[in-house]
């Protein structure tokens, strides 16, 4: 019985969360469909959260591009199909690699600031004040947030395809003494600009779920200090999950009949 | 009888299962200034919170300028909003701007003004507060008192036809006490507006009070003008103005 309550429970939970993300969503998306935007505060925006993820999106990757091609180099090259590394690196860098490792990067590192500066502003009754001078929370603290994310992300999914793609270049060639042009033109035959749009795509579902995650946790935060950790924490993981969930349900949508 | 802009009517509300207010009834007269005592933690903010919106009753209505504002859908509350000044008891300034873009954000966002206007009608505010000098400063560079007044600043900028003060003079020093109660008179006088000031300042309060209501356990208990609360022989209200440990209010 108690089981069964708690599942209860839980499913009730969830479908509240889903539908107060859901409503944030259409909220924000009404303001911006009404062109009811902070152009610099979305540039800043732009700013704080894109362009400061820079440097550790392109560690990040380059190193998963380099290993994922140290690995590979090593057994095609076995078999004798050096030629093929730099297709393997390029597919999966175009695909997977740099629209998901970009957005878990930014899913710690942005949805945490997000959460916490929107539940901070929760707890010293901000958002409060932001309500009685007839600002609404979603035109003023969400939508920049949200478009500086649609904004940001992809471009730098783009900075990941390429910096992976070239560190995975040059393990190949260093390690395996692939030459960058074999490299090149195999990773070309394999990759059109079609993956690449479709990689970029996944990453503006991607910003939308860190932004709107992050905003609904920092929205929702009750309780002081602790309760703007527990904010934080859980818009990290929630996000992190979501990305993960909908990469599959992308990928079979975008990829699923190409093979 | 005077107008009545603003009435809480029979409202109950709670916090989970704490209960703060049963059936509180309150009427705010226009172009009054009507003080709310009580004691801390009686529930005076949850009052002005309820006046403008931010929370909703559990039961009864809420009425201000004739409209029910408990079914009010939220994008309607957030334009309604905007006519009514709310100074909050910790400030509640926006960190990430400076207090000059503090006080100015409602000029910039509810009004057509030209941003020198804008400039100069904060900067304006900003000195009747004592605050000329901070225009630029963040609001972590501020003392409390500080930010109370330019919490105070930004509520009155637009000067709006109702203003919600959660004790504006609290913490402050005598003079200055003495110059934002000379504020919130002088703009009642100017524009006939209303204003309820919650307060623990006695002195300030019999300084611009028209109308004073104490709020005992949930409800309003006594209210009337200030010369007849004075003279109040309501127990609760005797032993509130003078302070006293022996009485009906338990501590
Ligand atoms: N967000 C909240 N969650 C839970 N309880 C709350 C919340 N806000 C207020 N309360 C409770 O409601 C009661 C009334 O709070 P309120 O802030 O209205 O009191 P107050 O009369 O303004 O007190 P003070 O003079 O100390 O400011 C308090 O007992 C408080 O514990
Ligand atoms: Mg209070």
């Amino acid at each position: 019985m108690k089981m069964l309550e708690d599942f209860g429970k839980g499913t009730t939970q969830f479908f509240e969360y889903a539908g107060g993300l859901t409503e944030l969503g259409g909220e924000s998306l009404s303001f911006i469909g009404k062109l009811k935007i902070r152009v610099t505060e979305t540039i800043k925006q732009c700013y704080l959260l894109g362009l400061q993820s820079l440097i550790i999106v392109i560690l990040t990757s380059l190193f998963t591009g380099m290993v994922f091609s140290l690995e590979s180099a090593q057994q095609a090259v076995s078999y004798g199909f050096g030629n093929l590394v730099g297709s393997a690196v390029a597919y999966t860098s175009a695909r997977e690699l740099g629209p998901m490792l970009s957005a878990v990067v930014v899913a710690g590192r942005v949805g945490a600031a997000i959460a916490a500066e929107i539940g901070s502003m929760v707890v010293t009754e901000q958002i409060e004040a932001l309500q009685s001078l007839g600002l609404a929370p979603a035109r003023f603290l969400v939508v920049p947030r949200l478009l500086a994310l649609i904004i940001m992300l992809p471009l730098l999914a783009v900075f990941a395809d390429v910096v992976s793609i070239g560190g995975g270049a040059w393990i190949a060639n260093t390690y395996a003494h692939i030459s960058y042009d074999s490299f090149m033109s195999s990773a070309r035959q394999t990759v059109g600009f079609q993956d690449i749009l479709k990689g970029l795509s996944k990453s503006v579902v991607f910003g939308i779920i860190i932004a709107l995650v992050g905003a609904y946790q920092g929205l929702g935060t009750r309780g002081g200090a602790a309760g703007v950790g527990k904010a934080t924490t859980g818009a990290v993981v929630i996000s992190i999950i979501l990305i993960f969930v909908s990469n599959f349900i992308l990928s079979y949508i975008l990829f699923g009949n190409s093979h | 009888m005077s107008n009545v802009i603003a009435r809480l009517d029979d409202v109950s509300m709670n916090y989970g299962e704490r209960v703060v207010l049963q059936n509180c009834s309150l009427d705010v007269v226009e172009g009054a200034i009507t003080c709310i005592i009580g004691l801390s933690g009686a529930g005076k903010s949850t009052i002005l919170r309820l006046l403008n919106g931010l929370r909703k009753p559990e039961s009864g209505h809420v009425y201000v300028k004739g409209t029910d504002i408990c079914h009010m859908p939220e994008h309607e509350l957030i334009n309604f909003r905007s006519a009514i000044g709310f100074a909050f008891q910790f400030a509640a300034l926006f960190d990430s701007m400076t207090i000059g873009e503090n006080v100015a954000l409602p000029l910039r966002e509810n009004t057509s003004m030209s941003e020198s206007e804008i400039e100069k009608t904060a900067r304006g505010t900003l000195e009747s507060v004592g605050l000329e000098n901070n225009y630029d400063n963040f609001p972590s560079e501020l003392s409390g008192g500080m930010l109370k007044r330019a919490g105070f600043a930004r509520a009155v900028v637009t000067n709006p036809a109702i203003v919600l003060y959660d004790e504006p003079t609290t913490g402050l020093d005598p003079i200055i006490t003495h110059l934002l109660t000379d504020t919130i008179k002088r703009l009642r006088a100017q524009l006939n507006g209303t204003a309820v000031v919650i307060s623990h300042d006695l002195q300030s309060i019999f300084m611009m009070a028209d109308y004073v209501a104490m709020l005992f356990e949930g409800a309003i208990i006594a209210y009337d003008s200030v010369t007849k609360i004075r003279a109040s022989m309501n127990p609760i209200v005797q032993q509130f103005l003078q302070g006293s440990e022996v009485g009906p209010i338990p501590l």
